[in-house]
């Protein structure tokens, strides 16, 4: 789960990590009276959680009052990349001498978590990996949550090479590392890490994203979640214990398993069909969960038709057909509905929808070109 | 032969107290796994699935023999487990668990370093090599002795290309669910490893997906050592980029995660990469005459 800078901030505040001071603003009346309080100048920072709001200009540095309604408002005004602009962060603007990078971040092919830093900040950090991997130094903290102090110590120095710096680095890098692990991160960064007028490291930017199977143990950070981010239709699909992903096609896929469901609408697409969703329906068969899928993917108007890929592992099939029934009572299905059962109890499913009139494939192949020739009749 | 379980795998059941845990302990049992015990903390001494149940996982080795443990556990807990696992010595675990903290799942790849311990998982429908020995949550039937080895990423995919195998007249030697998350005990190499050693194994499949890299390394060690025929399939080649498609490392977060790449690069490897799961029994005809 991404979360706003400003939210960031407070954690890196809570941290002690220090930041330049600032407030967020939704009005232009509170952001002129912060800046009052803080003092020209001033940046202004759309808080978005999309990458590139530099580039889009929602990142502007203002010296009077009369600079920063005019820039305020030019930024709430901003769509960047498909979001509006509903909060700005009004923050003290940085004297900045020198930039570095620091982050703290899970690997997932080394299976640990490394501590990078660089002497080139405000870079992208991904470019820079690619173009000049060199200017990047790696920390690996071997499944530690707590690295070495000398280890730690010497690779700060190693890239902050100017000694008025490395004490406060190592102390910043320290934090940042009790952030990450306290807060169940997978990344926290400071991009950049400034050097301002008094010669002190600050944080010019703060980036935090949680794992999202670690929130069930941080209620407070479960709040920091921007629904406005979210597709409502895959938010009310977690809450059902389903997991759902919009596409822009026009066949509806109700699948058990994420693998399976990807190769599902894969092989839609191969035969020339346009997959709607994707859409795990999990392990158990609760015939429940049939009918909150179908009620889901009913709710795209594009649907030609719906395919029921089922392979009945703890999954029984014939309580996706007892769902399936139950759903035809209960809500009104306006597509043809194809479904593929295999696995256990696919003869009783089997028997269940003939008598419904519904009928039945045994292979994914089968099910996928009738789908998908259903979709074009329609 | 066969790899990783077989007839002689004596395994207890973390969790056989709960839901999950009796039933497929039940189910395992059925199929003919040696279920030797379980673990519950706090409920030693009961009696689950028709064996005995350990307060910890040493005295249920010591006690049992067991050399394999299989994980059923909530998220929550799911770390200590592990972690009671390697303490103990065991010398397989299966972590069934889905959603678990990746820092918790960072401190155990920890601990599995510096010990002998296998872990296979999390997140992941568990090994089984059919005839033998089912330690997860497969549906046994769909499976048949044979000479193709099974390694995925995946679930109900898995069952899917088993599925066909059986389907079109070929048994599997062993089949190994990884798991979906994207911190694993094991991965694609370490099991390719195993089946290039394993005499029963004649070639293999290997179903990956988005996210990660992988199938890359996979690639890497197929060039260089890959001496059986390795079939390819790989998932989620309509999902967007950005999403996370069900499994929590099933993300398109760089070009090398895309499908095509993983794709790309298996081919290049020498592995024949099909479009459909059905395509997979008529390759190995072919390849094996």
């Amino acid at each position: 789960m991404k979360i706003h800078e400003y939210q960031a901030v407070g954690l890196f505040k809570k941290a002690g990590i220090p930041t330049s001071e600032g407030k967020v603003a939704v009005q232009l009346s509170e952001a002129v009276s912060i800046a009052k309080r803080l003092g020209y100048p001033i940046v202004l920072k759309a808080q978005v959680l999309v990458g590139g709001r530099g580039k889009a200009g929602g990142v502007k540095v203002v010296s009077t009052q009369k600079e920063l309604e005019e820039k305020f408002e030019q930024i709430r005004k901003l769509n960047i990349k498909g979001y509006a602009v509903e909060r700005i962060y009004v923050a003290r603007a940085l004297d900045i001498k020198k930039e570095y990078y620091l982050s703290c971040i899970v690997d997932n092919n080394a299976s640990d978590v490394v501590v990078i830093a660089s002497a080139a900040g405000g870079i992208d950090i991904e470019e820079t990996a690619k173009t000049n991997p060199k200017a990047i130094k790696k920390f690996y903290l071997n499944g530690s949550r707590q690295p070495d102090a000398k280890q730690l110590t010497a690779f700060i120095h190693s890239v902050l090479t100017s000694p008025a710096h490395q004490k406060q680095a190592v102390d910043i890098a320290e934090k940042l590392i009790k952030l990450f692990f306290e807060n169940d991160c997978s990344l926290a960064e400071i991009n950049p890490l400034v050097v301002n007028e008094k010669n002190s490291l600050v944080a010019g930017d703060a980036k935090v994203v949680l794992d999202d199977n670690g929130l069930f143990r941080h209620k407070d950070l479960q709040a920091l979640r921007d629904i406005k981010y979210e597709d409502l239709d895959e938010l009310e699909a977690k809450e059902k214990n389903l997991s759902f992903v919009k596409l822009d096609g026009n066949v509806g896929c109700i699948v058990n398993g994420a693998g399976l469901a990807m190769a599902t609408m894969d092989i839609v697409k191969l035969v020339g069909g346009q997959p709607a969703n994707f859409l795990d329906v999990g392990g158990s068969s609760n015939p429940e969960k049939v009918l909150n899928a179908l009620k889901i993917i009913l709710k795209n108007k594009n649907i030609k038709a719906i395919l029921i890929n089922i392979f009945g592992g703890i999954t029984r099939c014939d309580d996706i057909a007892q769902g399936i029934i139950q759903a035809r009572a209960q809500i009104n299905i306006p597509v043809p509905l194809v479904v593929r059962l295999t696995g256990t109890n696919e003869e009783i499913a089997k028997k269940m929808l003939l008598t419904e009139g519904i009928q039945t494939f045994a292979t994914m192949r089968e099910g996928v070109n009738r789908v998908v020739e259903l979709a074009r009749k329609v | 032969m066969s790899i990783l379980i077989d007839s002689s795998s004596k395994v207890i059941v973390q969790g056989i107290t709960g839901r999950d845990g009796s039933f497929h302990a039940e189910r395992m049992k059925e199929y003919g796994t040696k279920i030797v015990g379980g673990v519950t903390p706090g409920k030693g001494g009961q009696e689950a699935a028709g064996v005995p149940v350990f307060n910890t996982v040493k005295e249920a080795k010591k006690k049992t023999g067991a050399d394999t443990a299989v994980i059923y556990v909530p998220a929550a807990f799911a770390k200590a487990a592990v972690l009671e696992d390697i303490e103990a010595g065991m010398e397989l675990v299966i972590c069934i668990t889905e959603g678990i903290p990746v820092l918790d799942m960072v401190e155990v790849a920890r601990a599995l370093k510096k010990s002998k311990t296998r872990l296979i998982g999390p997140n992941c429908p568990g090994v089984i090599s059919p005839g033998k020995s089912k330690v997860g949550i497969m549906p046994g039937h769909i499976h048949k002795p044979g000479p193709i080895g099974v390694v995925s990423r995946s679930g109900t995919l898995t069952y899917e290309v088993v599925y066909n195998l059986t389907l079109g007249g070929l048994g599997q030697s062993t089949c190994v669910g990884l798991g979906g998350d994207p911190i694993i005990g094991t991965r694609f190499v370490e099991v390719l490893e195993m089946f290039m050693k394993d005499k029963e194994t004649k070639g293999v499949v290997m179903v990956g997906e988005i996210g990660g890299h992988d199938e890359q390394a996979a690639a890497v060690y197929i060039k260089k050592h890959a001496k059986k025929p390795i079939v390819g399939f790989i998932a989620g080649r309509t999902a967007p980029e950005g999403k996370r498609m069900g499994h929590a490392g099933a993300i398109i977060s760089s070009g090398e995660s895309t499908a095509e790449a993983k794709r790309r690069v298996l081919s290049d490897a020498g592995v024949i990469v099909v479009d459909f799961p059905d395509e997979i029994p008529t390759v190995f005809k072919q390849k094996l005459k």
